[in-house]
Parts: C-alpha cells; structure tokens; sequence
C-alpha cells in the first residue's frame, strides 16, 4: 500500500505514544523487581542467612572409644580394635545390586548381612552409609581400594569395634557388646543421641551392660558443611569427645582361665574369693561361649547352637545358678544351734540311718546310719540325721536367720547379670508365696541344703569366707573405675562366737584332712596350704518308688538332667584363710568325686599363683595331675608382651 | 520504507557503517554477557568447563553474527519477514513431529552443531512478521475487526504449537510478545481489554478443569501453580526450586558472599544453577549491589532500544525494536520474577547470561535486527 505522509505522521505519533507508555511500564516493572530484590537481599538478609546455614551446616557425632576393662594385673580383656568395614552409599552407587554384585566377586560377602543391609537401604535416606561387610581384613580392604572406580558408592570406613582377647574366658563376667536394637532404643527413657547412630555398639550383658554409662563415654561432634545430597564436603568444627572410663576387675585372667580350663566342658561353675577382701579372683561358668561372636551380631545357626545346648552356656552360672546348696548348708544349720546355745560341739544325735518326722521317713544318706554323732563328726562323715534332729530343735528361723548373716537369700551387688538371690526360707515367707503352712518336714529338709533352700556358687562362697574370718566380707568385682579404686569387701565382725567358728571350722578342716572325711581323697598335701572345706550332694528329685523298684538306686543310672548337683566350698590355708572356694557341677553326681577335686585344684592354682609343685598333692594323684597340668597349660593365654597396667 | 525512499536518504554505505552501530547497545549486551561469564565461572568451581568456555565462544560467534546481520539493510529482512516466519512454523511442527524428547518435552533439533529450539527462533520471527505486516497496513485500518484478526492468526498459531511441546513459560512469552506489538502498532484499547477480561476467564476456566477430563494443562505445571502460590507445603519436592532459589537469592544481603563463595549454588542446593537459576547465584555472590546492576544494565539495553526505535522514522525498524526489546524485558522480567519467588517456575533463561547455546545466539541475532534497523534509519530532514 502506498503510504501517505499523513499516515505515516499518524503512525509515527501512535508507536511514540504506545512505546513510551509500554516502555515506562517496562522501566516499572523493572523497578519493583529492584525493590524486591532489595526487601529479599537487605531487609530479609538475616532470615535467609540463617536458612542458608541451615541448609549448609551439619552435625555430626563422633563415638568415643568405649572405656576398656583389665584384669587385676592390668591385662587387656575387653579392648577396641580398629575394624575395616564396608559401605555403600546408595546415591553414589546408582545401580545398588550391579555393584553389590561386582564387589561380591572381590569380596566374600556374608549373604545374613546382606540382607540386613538391604532391610537398612530400604529404610534410610540414600546418602546414609550402609555396613555391607563388618570386620573385613586389611586384604579385602586393599583390593577394595584398587578396585574402587569399578565400584561407586562403595567405600572402605574404619571404626572402632570391641575386642575380647581372652575370649570365652572373661565371657560369663564381662559380656558382650552388640549393635543397638530398636528394642533396646525402646525400653530407654532418654537416649543418649549416640544411640542413634545405626549399629552402635552398647553392652548387652554382664558388665558391659551394667556399667554400660561408665564405659559407652560422651560423644564428640563436628560441624561439618553438607551439600545438598547431604553429602560432607568439609569440617568446620570438631570437639573431641571424652572416652570411656577404664575398669579394672578384681578377677586375676591367669587363674580364671584355670578355672575355666579345669572346668572343661562340664555344666559347672566355681568362684574364688578373697577371703579377707571379698575381691572375687575367679568367678567361672562352664561350659562358655566366644563372646566376639556376639559384637557384630551373632549368626543364628550359632546362636541356635548356644541356647539349645543343655549345659546353657549364655548362662552365668556362678551368679544366676541357684542350687539346693545340700550339705554345704550344714554349716549354716550348725552355727545356727550353736549360737542359739541349743547344742554344743560335744553334743551327740543317734543316727540309725534315718528318722521318722511327721509320718514321713528321712533318709540319711549312709543307709546303715552313723551312729552315735557330734558336731565335728556330723560335718566330716555329713550324717543327715544329726541335722534332721538339730532343725526340730533350733526352728527353720534362726536357720534362715543364720543363712542370711553368711550371705545366703541376700543379692550381693556385683555388677553381672541377672544376680540372684537365692533363697533362705522361712515359715513367713512360705506363707506369703506359696500360701502354705510351714511343715516340720520342710524345716527337716532344710537343715540339710534341700527343699526350698537355694543358694547360687557365689553365695557359697560368700558364706565360706564369712565362716573363714568371722567378718561380713561382701564381693568385689570392680576393683577400679579410671583409677578410682572401689571400696573392697571388707565388712564388720559377724558377732558370731570365735568359738562356735572354730569348731565348725575344725570339722571343715577334718572333711578335707581326716581319713574318715567325704573329701579326704582329694586334699592337699602341702601342709602349710592345707584346706578346710564341705562337700555337698544336692538332689534334684527324690528317686521315686517305682524307680527304686526297678533297681534304680544310683545315680548315674538316671538321665543327666535329674542327676544330683555336686557342691563343694572350701577355704584354705586352714589357719590363715586366704582363698575361699565354690564350686557346683550341675547334674555331677557326689559333691566328694565331682566337685571336690575340682576346688582342690582350683585353691591350689590360686593359692600358688601358678602350677603348684606335685608335692602339694596326695602322691596317688600325682601322675594323674602331671598330664592335667601339661593339659591345661596348652589352654593359656599368650603373654600379653604389651600388657601393661592402663587402669 | 520502500528501497526508493532508502536510496534518497543520506545513509552510511560500506564498511562505514559499522561507525553507525548502537554501540552503547553492543557494550551492553557485551556487559551482561560477561556478567554471565563470570557467573558460569563461579559455579563451575572456579572452572572455565564446563560452561563458561563454551558460553564465550558462543558469543564471539553470535556478536559477529550480529553485527554481519547489522550490516545488511533492514528492508531486506522486512521482506524475509514472511519467510522466515513460516520457516520457524516448519520448524515448530518439525520438533512436533521428529523431536528428541528431552525433559519431558519436545522442545529441539538436534542440527549437529547446535541444537536449535525453534520456540526460540519463532520469539524473534513472529516479531519481524508483525512489524511486517504493520508496516505494510495503513494505520487507519489497524483496528478494524478483520485486519486485527490476521495479527491475532499470526500469534496464535506458533502459540498453540509451543503449548502443544508443551512449553507453557514460551507460549506466554509469544503472546504478551504478540500482544505489544499489536498495542505498539496502535491496535485499539478495546481489543486489549476485551483480551484481558477473557484471559482472566481462560485462568478460571483452566483452574476448574483441574482433575477433570478436559483439564486443558498438565499436571506438572499445576503443580507449579500450587507450589509458586505457596512453596511452603512442599519444601522438598516440587517447592524445592523456589524456597532454595529465594534462600539462596536472600542470603546474598547488601554486598553478597564474595565472588565464589556463594554456598547455595557450591553446594549445589540451587538447581539448574548455570541455567535457569543462575541469577540466584549472582545474587547470592555479589549481594543487592550486585543484582541490581545487572538489573540497571538490562534496563539500560531497554532503554536504548526504544530510544533507538522512537527516534526511527522507519515504521518497521521501529516496530521490530520495540518488539524485539519487550521480548528481551519478558525474557529476564520473568525470569527474575521466577527466582525470586513473583512468578511460577516457567522455564525461561536469563536472557545472555544462563548457559545455553541457541537463546544466546537467536538473541545477538535478533540485535543484529535492532542494529540493521538502528544502521539503515531514515538520516536528515524530510
């Protein structure tokens, strides 16, 4: 179209109005822009900054390192070690299984943790590191390293794990540590914020759980800045945490490895006790387990294996055993009379070989009976019958009173699991639980360690040291916490009798030295060691008449669960106590063949520190001690080259 | 303009006329195209790869490009107008029909040595053929039912094609693009007011067909909507460009972070940081101080472009500046408005500062129109 200048003049005017209009409006826009990036940027700065922060800065945990636990003499027996393990991060691995794959032909890959390990990816943010594999040896962690571009993600950590190098020795007394459950996380009130940190390891049992606070520490942190993945690209910060406090037990690891050696792998227990410090030098349970199998969680084909053995190995016997203590409870029944003033040591019970009660017979367990008896003769020969005749005089009370001065019925406060209580009954307490009445015949059992009477080997011992000094010596454990030494187990007199004490003392004497005694085979030789002691034989169950009728009679003809306990408590030297000694052998047989040669051994290895010479046993089990001794000395702990007292 | 009428005005012939370029307008789009160097920079790490290098290249290319495109005159671009429109049309349908899929939309061709997105190109074509068209249409007649209805085809059509990509942030863009040249050309009011009273209806409409079966836009762009309209309830999905985008946007204060120590786009909270996002990181570096220059920079290059296009006795070269110019304002207006936290996400770029190959280079183009028409206007008195 041909243009007129009239129309272009028009045309020019319009765009110069329409421009300018739309043109300032532009300009407008632009202006509140700039006041709106002003408000963001100067008015609303400190806001944003702070959210920026946030964004960026993290917090991270540091573990401290678990404090460690020595024996007395400062060995190492729950330690840390540096642990190699492997983690995936998923975000970083893309294809999670390719890799997995790919890093399963490097490595052995346990498939149980495999599949924990997919359970935790299922559940966590992918930047979260994941175990793949616990515990992997400085090999698989270089050829992982060599291969890392072929593996993604996958990255070599190192941490600290706990140690046990004494291993089954120490399992019964220190426990073991595992990775924190959800349960455990459940049952706490305020968890600790290092809880929170997957596969944590906290105590589980024994010691490590009991003192879980003393030893776990306090957590350090470093404020690390994380970019948007949540991946750490610095640290800005960092506070050390404070590790764990160091323990240090009472036990000596030389002879509680005897303890447990000589044990083998009898369902057994013993307990060594200082008898003047209450420190416990020894306190085995048999048979015993690895517990650096439970650290990094047990596998449960072995931990099936562990809870369906008969002996139970998880249990700690000395401790969470109660036993009808049997004869060894004679002492208790004796001092009972003679501080009720109701019998002397002179005085004699008739022992026909049983006794009639209540219309019920009581059998001694010497059929043909022993005659004529004192207090001296009861405890050596362990007549039944003096102490049926004894209990209708002195009453079950000043027994079970007299039970609970040794330290039998009481808990005694050492750190392990599941201590127990044992039991010293009495005609309130029968009322109270079984809401029964107190028979004659339960008084009659009583006085000889059966019936309700239940005592755990620790209690043996305790009442052993206790009859040995006259004193209320308590237990000890835990002999230091990070060098603050624990009060030990000294206590005051008892307010027995030196007399009474040095009669029964005497008849343990003879128990263990006179030809006459249930122990006297299994002595020692060396005078200046000679030991005090009381066998006992424990009954599971009464032989049942149809039994009896069938010609069962002995022992070993019934099955091992309903065989009778074998009780043996002993202090020594007799005229300076040292050493006392308890020890139960479950389903054993006769507390004089069982359970006695077992103390013996174990009071002379305490008492000599070492191997004792031959001579300080009767010469007819000399040989027969020769290849114990080279035995069990294959079974020793390597010298410890570093060992060195940290605690 | 007719070549006769051309041919009697004293106008520069030759190499000459490079002397009569806009150059303030060069150095300032060579000024925001540094600031975008240098952003690209920083958020490599402090790395010319992988970004900045390649961006500098682009640009020498496309300012040479620009000034050949300069040197010729611009009555022959004003009759390729046609052409070229059509040309980018064809395009359009072709990504339509054999485009890559890329991020969930056809939006380019892959021509080997760039890959074109031609919404991009039909941004500067719709302009040229509306500057055309007006030129050619006496003024009279611009508001005349059937000769407002031809411009109203024209951007129409390549609208609908984008939306069908779909690329909602560019189908707006043509239509306000569209829709100022028409209120440049003199279209009459009523016409824009009758447009905004039925786009104001069309937002209804499209806000009740949600979850219906003629919902008219996708899922992903309401949630866009939901979430510019409150990025709170969805801080990590779909609201996670926003909130960090103002986070990192706010952080910057007075005088910003310091070049490189931005944390946001470090540590990679930003997304799309060299791209789409890439004001946030220059905010969150340089502080107010610093997003306002770029700010006044841009509104510089507006500016001279309608200082450049009012002055123009050419009807066409005037038509074209002013188009060009308000496309470049919506470009980086929407695109600031987006970051912080005024606009939905639309995936618009920061006009020569974001990474990106062929909005660069469609736009030192598109000022090599503005230079032709700046160039070739109608020199001394009538």
């Amino acid at each position: 179209m041909r243009r007129t200048p009239k129309d272009s003049a028009e045309s020019s005017r319009r765009i110069t109005r329409r421009g300018l209009l739309l043109g300032g409006a532009q300009l407008g826009v632009m202006g509140l822009l700039g006041a709106r990036m002003r408000y963001m940027q100067v008015d609303q700065a400190d806001e944003f900054r702070l959210l920026a922060e946030e964004n960026r800065v993290n917090i991270r945990l540091i573990p401290p390192a678990r404090g460690e636990i020595f024996d007395r003499n400062g060995r190492l027996v729950a330690g840390n070690e540096q642990a190699y393990r492997i983690v995936i991060t998923r975000e970083d691995a893309g294809d999670v299984d390719a890799v997995i794959d790919r890093l399963s032909r490097i490595v052995k890959l346990d498939p149980d943790e495999l599949e924990k390990a997919r359970t935790e990816m299922a559940r966590s943010a992918p930047f979260l590191p994941i175990t793949l594999a616990d515990r992997v040896s400085w090999d698989d962690i270089s050829r992982v390293a060599v291969n890392a571009p072929a593996l993604p993600g996958i990255t070599p950590e190192v941490g600290l794990s706990r140690i046990y190098p004494l291993g089954k020795d120490f399992a019964h007394v220190v426990g073991y540590v595992g990775p924190i459950s959800d349960y455990d996380l459940e049952r706490m009130e305020e968890p600790d914020q290092l809880l929170r940190i997957p596969r944590f390891q906290i105590g589980k049992v024994g010691i490590e759980s009991k003192l879980e606070d003393n030893l776990r520490g306090k957590a350090g942190a470093r404020r690390v800045e994380v970019n948007a993945t949540g991946r750490v690209m610095r640290e800005l910060s960092r506070r050390e945490g404070q590790p764990g406090a160091n323990l240090q037990l009472t036990i000596d690891h030389m002879l509680q490895n005897y303890v447990q050696a000589r044990m083998g792998d009898d369902s057994a227990s013993a307990v060594v006790m200082d008898c003047q410090t209450g420190d416990l030098l020894a306190i085995g349970s048999s048979p015993s387990y690895d517990p650096n199998l439970f650290v990094r969680g047990i596998s449960v084909a072995d931990y099936k294996a562990l809870t369906e053995n008969d002996y139970r190995p998880l249990a700690s016997k000395t401790v969470q055993g109660t036993y009808p203590p049997g004869s060894t409870f004679k002492m208790v029944a004796a001092l009972a009379g003679l501080e009720a003033g109701i019998i002397t040591a002179e005085d004699t019970y008739y022992c026909p070989g049983h006794l009639e009660v209540g219309g019920r017979r009581f059998h001694c367990w010497k059929g043909g009976g022993h005659g004529h008896m004192n207090l001296e003769g009861s405890l050596r020969e362990s007549c039944d019958v003096y102490y049926y005749e004894l209990a209708l005089e002195v009453g079950i009370e000043r027994i079970s009173d007299m039970a609970q001065r040794l330290g039998i019925g009481v808990r005694h406060d050492i750190p392990m699991s599941a201590v127990a209580q044992g039991l010293a009954p009495d005609k309130a307490w029968k009322k109270e639980i079984r809401g029964e009445d107190w028979l004659i015949g339960d008084s009659v059992n009583s006085a000889i360690g059966q019936g309700f009477v239940l005592a755990s080997p620790l209690q043996l011992a305790v009442m052993t040291a206790r009859i040995a000094t006259g004193h209320a010596v308590s237990p000890r454990l835990l002999k230091s916490v990070d060098t603050v030494e624990q009060p030990d187990g000294r206590g005051p007199s008892l307010g027995l009798n030196e007399n009474h004490l040095r009669q029964v003392r005497k008849a343990m004497y003879q128990v263990s030295n006179n030809r006459r005694g249930t122990a006297y085979s299994n002595r020692i030789a060396e005078d200046a060691f000679r030991m005090a002691g009381k066998t006992g034989t424990s009954q599971v169950r009464n032989i049942t008449a149809a039994e009896r009728a069938r010609g069962v009679t002995r022992n070993d003809q019934l099955p091992w669960n309903r065989r009778d306990h074998a009780l043996f408590v002993n202090f020594a030297p007799y005229d300076n106590p040292r050493v006392a000694v308890a020890v139960v052998v479950e389903h054993g047989g006769g507390g004089s063949t069982a359970a006695a040669p077992l103390a013996r051994d174990i009071t002379l290895q305490a008492l000599y520190g070492d191997d004792p010479p031959l001579t300080a046993y009767p010469e007819k089990d000399r040989g027969r001690i020769r290849s114990q001794q080279e035995r069990l000395r294959a079974l020793r702990p390597a010298d410890e080259s570093s060992a060195k007292s940290r605690a | 303009m007719s070549y006769l009428e051309y041919s009697v005005q004293t106008t520069p012939s030759g190499p000459r006329k490079i002397l009569y370029l806009n150059w303030p307008l060069a150095l300032l789009l060579l000024a925001v195209a540094s600031v975008g160097f240098l952003m690209l920079y920083s958020v490599a790490g402090g790395s010319f790869a992988p970004w900045a290098e390649p961006q500098i290249k682009r640009f020498a290319a496309g300012f040479v490009g620009m000034v050949l495109i300069a040197m010729v005159p611009v009555w022959f671009w004003r009759n390729v107008s046609g052409v070229a429109y059509l040309g980018s049309l064809a395009l359009l349908l072709a990504v339509e029909l054999f485009g890559a899929i890329g991020m969930g939309a056809q939006r380019w061709i892959d021509l080997g040595f760039i890959r074109l997105q031609p919404s991009e190109l039909t941004k500067i074509t719709m302009v040229m053929l509306l500057a055309a068209y007006y030129d050619w249409l006496p003024v009279r007649k611009v508001s005349h039912p059937v000769w407002v209805a031809v411009p109203v085809l024209m951007i129409l059509l390549p609208t609908f094609l984008v939306l069908k990509q779909p690329d909602l942030g560019t189908a707006l863009l043509l239509l306000c693009g569209g829709g100022a040249m028409m209120f440049f050309a003199g279209v009459h009011w009523a016409y824009f007011a009758a447009v905004i009273a039925a786009g104001s209806g069309l937002v209804a409409a499209v806000f009740k067909s949600r979850g219906t079966d003629w919902q008219l836009i996708k899922d992903y762009q309401f949630r866009r909507i939901d979430t510019f309209l409150d990025p709170s309830n969805d801080p990590l999905g779909a609201g996670y460009h926003i909130t960090q985008s103002k986070i990192a946007l706010g952080s910057g204060g007075w005088t910003g972070r310091g070049f490189m120590q931005g944390t946001q786009s470090r540590l990679n909270f930003l997304p799309e940081k060299h791209t789409d996002f890439i004001f946030t990181t220059l905010a969150e570096e340089f502080g107010f101080l610093g997003g306002a220059s770029l700010l006044v920079l841009y509104a510089l290059i507006i500016v001279f472009c309608f200082h450049s296009a009012l002055t123009n006795q050419n009807r066409y070269g005037a038509l074209l500046t002013l188009g060009i110019g308000t496309t470049f304002f919506l470009f980086f207006a929407v695109n600031m408005a987006m970051v912080m936290g005024l606009a939905p996400v639309v995936g618009v770029p920061l006009p020569m500062v974001s990474y990106g190959g062929s909005a660069m280079l469609v736009l030192l183009a598109a000022f090599g129109l503005v230079q032709s028409a700046h160039v070739h206007r109608p020199r001394g008195r009538r």
